[in-house]
């Protein structure tokens, strides 16, 4: 019998780690994830988890002290946001190329300068190239479900990629929804224990991470490469064994009204029930708008959006962050190069918004879907790049 | 040696085989190569001690040789030497 349980974003993942039964935690605190790690540490302290609790000096430290639990077998999680993610970076690349399985929660804030601590998904961003696998949640629920589907998808011995799962900061972090939580006898039945993939072992003793030069290296980077592409199938897979343990779906994209869309808005996070709700609205008036949201940025699913894409004449790409100097945002670079060899393609124009939390409202969406109007009926883009609630 | 391809190297770099290293003969980076002269050389081991590598190798009655399998050219023993018997001599 399903339980609802009231709790914010942070809570929640706190929540699901615990019942992840995980070995390691190791993090330092930075809002708006705090909540997490003092959660956690609550846990370890009252005897409820039986966990090693990692109180690092730095999130350098606290990456470096999941790689090493990783390695060694152990089931292991952190938690950063922002800044904490960019002292973690070099880390990153680390984490992934060594093959951990990490899971992280990024409680997405923007980067300073000037200081912020509300929403930009800029290091969600800066991880993309990382080779970590990054799921993005769009409600309290979604970060709940996503954090076992995180394990699993880590663990998995056909991935073996740390994973993050992405909350809008505040939006969803201090947010407090209805959430439906398994009791813990259950969770072993979607997520076993983790079984170590090369445990330490004296008897058999190995390297890792070694000096690698030019006659070997682009070798195990061509490996990473398609081993991070190979593992989307299992991505697939565990989604599907989550719906049949729970009975919530998830996929890749989240479509509305895709099927005859003339114009469509893509984006990611917490705004995309804002867009939803704006899409019902023209759709009762008769206007052929449609929504594409991403549960999995990465790795990204280019032939599941060129279908959906698929007749659309103007797409409005939505990116909570800014990419200086490049020819787009972040999304909207993605969505590009999905699509550049795809013949009869839809116009693509960038939409910046929701910079530093400030918020997307119904409005600000209806001006993106009649920007995106003009530029499917006049058949060119006279604005590549559009900020949305930006004081002029 | 035969190198592997992408598809046959095991996941995340790892090195299963301890001790693997001595394979990987470094002698190849070097464009100075050490050159003893036994004739000037007194023994006194300092190349021994100094060479980071180490690839001066001790023999009886504490004679010198270099492994020339491993030495990369730095010239710190040439550098060390007190009697100036080590010459670094250009391998091009």
């Amino acid at each position: 019998m399903a339980r609802i349980v009231g709790m914010n974003g942070d809570t929640a993942v706190a929540y699901a780690v615990k019942q992840a039964d995980v070995d390691v935690i190791a993090a330092y605190p930075i809002t708006p994830q705090t909540i997490i790690v003092e959660k956690l540490s609550e846990y370890v302290n009252n005897g409820e988890l039986n966990a090693a609790y990692v109180p690092v000096e730095s999130e350098h430290s606290a990456l470096s002290a999941c790689v090493g639990a990783s390695l060694a077998g152990a089931r292991v999680f952190t938690a950063t946001a922002s800044q904490g993610l960019a002292l973690m970076y070099e880390i990153l690349y680390i984490a992934s190329s060594l093959r951990t399985t990490i899971v992280m929660a990024l409680g997405n804030r923007a980067f300073s300068a000037p200081i912020n601590i509300h929403c930009s998904h800029d290091d969600a961003y800066a991880v993309r190239d990382a080779g970590w696998i990054e799921l993005f949640a769009e409600n309290v629920q979604e970060a709940y479900d996503l954090t076992f589907q995180a394990f699993r998808i880590a663990e998995d011995k056909n991935v073996l990629f740390p994973t993050i799962v992405n909350l809008d900061g505040f939006i969803l972090t201090h947010s407090l929804e209805g959430v439906n939580v398994f009791e813990d006898e259950e969770i072993p039945k979607f997520l076993p224990p983790k079984e170590p993939v090369n445990p330490i072992d004296p008897e058999k003793p190995v390297s890792y991470g070694p000096l690698d030069l030019f006659d070997y290296y682009i070798e195990h980077k061509k490996q990473q490469a398609e081993a991070l592409k190979a593992s989307y199938p299992h991505i697939l897979k565990v989604f599907e064994e989550f719906r049949e343990f729970s009975g919530r779906s998830y996929k890749p994209l989240k479509t509305l009204s895709m099927e005859d869309a003339e114009v469509a808005v893509i984006i990611l996070g917490s705004a995309a029930g804002t867009v939803r709700d704006v899409v019902r609205k023209l759709r009762e008036k008769g206007e052929k708008v449609g929504v594409v949201s991403l549960t999995l940025y990465r790795p990204f699913p280019q032939e599941e959006l060129v279908k959906v894409l698929k007749g659309v004449k103007a797409v409005a790409v939505m990116d909570r962050s800014y990419s200086y100097g490049s020819p787009g945002a972040q999304l909207f670079m993605d969505v590009a190069a999905t699509l550049i060899n795809v013949r009869d393609k839809p116009l693509l124009f960038n939409v910046i918004y929701g910079l530093g939390g400030r918020d997307l409202k119904p409005e600000h969406v209806v001006q993106v879907f009649e920007h995106a109007k003009k530029v499917a009926k006049e058949g060119e883009v006279p604005e590549k790049e559009v900020w949305i609630g930006v004081r002029e | 040696m035969k190198y592997k391809t992408w598809k046959d190297l095991p996941i995340g770099a790892v090195i299963p085989e301890p001790g693997s290293s001595v394979e990987y003969k470094t002698g190849t980076w070097r464009t100075f190569k050490p050159v003893i002269d036994q004739d000037k050389c007194i023994r006194c081991l300092l190349c021994w001690v100094s060479c980071p590598e180490p690839s001066i190798r001790r023999h009886e009655e504490n004679r010198v040789s270099v492994d020339y399998d491993f030495c990369k050219g730095c010239g710190i023993c040439a550098n060390i030497c007190p009697v100036k018997a080590i010459e670094m001599v250009s391998e091009l």
